[in-house]
């Protein structure tokens, strides 16, 4: 049970970490001064995020390893994010329906975990919500901007989005750990966030103009800790320091 | 830059830090449109904690008075100091006035 908890308090941290790095990357790139703080802004929400998640994760498995410990040293099978939010930032449209498609998913869990049997998710879920709020509103109506906008700026959320579909499927997958979570009523049923992810993702799109891309291959394997290509160059980028000065601190 | 007709307008932002008091001019941004704006000010000036209600006002709308009119507008409030309510005696008792 406690080795189930673990692993899915894991899930949602990589998840975060991962994307908070890869937005981090526009910090002082954004495309204009205003965009910039925004983004990044949202990019520490995210880091703090997974921060608590990582202690708590920490905390459960009960070897003493600490947010940094997790964060920083361990290997790239070891992470367990999906692979959507490893895919590079490319323009900003890409950059912002990788969001979008993720804040869509994030919303609904953590409004669900609110009611999580694990107090210290519920906890931790309850801080997130505020924030997960908006970071959707700002993707969704960067969607609407970029769908409803020039032609250049239609094709661009519409390359995006027919690129990163295929990344979509594994935010819903179920494997034993989750059973597991679920019947324990840790986490809540995937379905249904699916479901709600599902009716703002046709909401938002069908007021960006843009096309739901169909389903057909979903790609898999970052819960297991099979990575896309991207993987290692991020953690070469995020790890190098704390690799380079073991303890180092200032 | 501000030829660039791709350029978002400007907008001046005021901020109200607590419900009750005035909203203050805190700086300006560019932003298409006031949905921008609003958010654009909310990332911009209250990751501090600094307000809980935002105003935006295009800035091209602000009118200003000129520099050169410093003189004719406000010199002659100098001499006249009676405008001051310091002439009066305060009442014993009154604390708030």
């Amino acid at each position: 049970m406690s080795n189930a908890l673990f692993t899915y308090t894991l899930r949602l941290a990589d998840d975060l970490l991962i994307l908070s790095q890869r937005l981090g990357e526009w910090c002082g790139h954004g495309p204009v001064l205003e965009e910039d703080i925004a983004l990044t802004n949202r990019a520490l929400d995210h880091l703090g995020e997974a921060r608590n998640l990582l202690t708590y994760a920490g905390q459960v498995e009960g070897k003493g390893r600490t947010e940094d410990d997790l964060a920083y040293l361990r290997m790239e099978r070891q992470y367990t994010n999906v692979k959507l939010v490893e895919q590079p930032n490319g323009d900003y449209a890409h950059t912002m329906v990788r969001s979008f498609l993720f804040d869509a998913y994030h919303l609904p869990l953590m409004q669900a975990l609110l009611k999580s049997t694990d107090e210290q998710l519920a906890a931790i879920a309850g801080k997130s919500v505020k924030e997960a709020t908006y970071h959707l509103r700002a993707s969704s109506e960067w969607i609407i901007r970029f769908g409803d906008g020039t032609e250049e700026s239609h094709q661009r959320a519409q390359a995006a989005l027919d690129n990163l579909w295929t990344y979509t499927g594994e935010l819903f997958e179920s494997d034993a750990v989750l059973e597991e979570m679920t019947k324990a009523g840790i986490a809540p049923d995937i379905a249904a966030i699916k479901e709600s992810w599902s009716k703002t993702v046709d909401q938002v799109l069908s007021e960006a103009t843009l096309k739901r891309p169909a389903d057909a291959f979903m790609m898999t394997g970052g819960r297991k800790g099979l990575h896309s290509e991207h993987m290692g160059f991020i953690l070469a980028e995020m790890q190098h320091v704390t690799r380079a000065y073991p303890g180092a601190e200032w | 830059m501000s030829n660039n007709p791709n350029n978002w307008p400007l907008w001046e932002i005021f901020i109200q830090s607590k419900r009750g008091l005035e909203h203050k001019h805190v700086g300006s941004l560019h932003a298409a449109d006031p949905q921008m704006a609003i958010e654009n000010a909310r990332d911009v000036y209250t990751r501090r904690q600094e307000g809980n209600s935002i105003w935006v006002v295009l800035a091209e709308h602000v009118h200003a008075s000129r520099p050169e009119d410093a003189e004719s507008f406000y010199d002659p409030a100098d001499d006249k100091v009676y405008r001051h309510p310091t002439f009066y005696t305060m009442p014993e008792g009154a604390k708030y006035i």
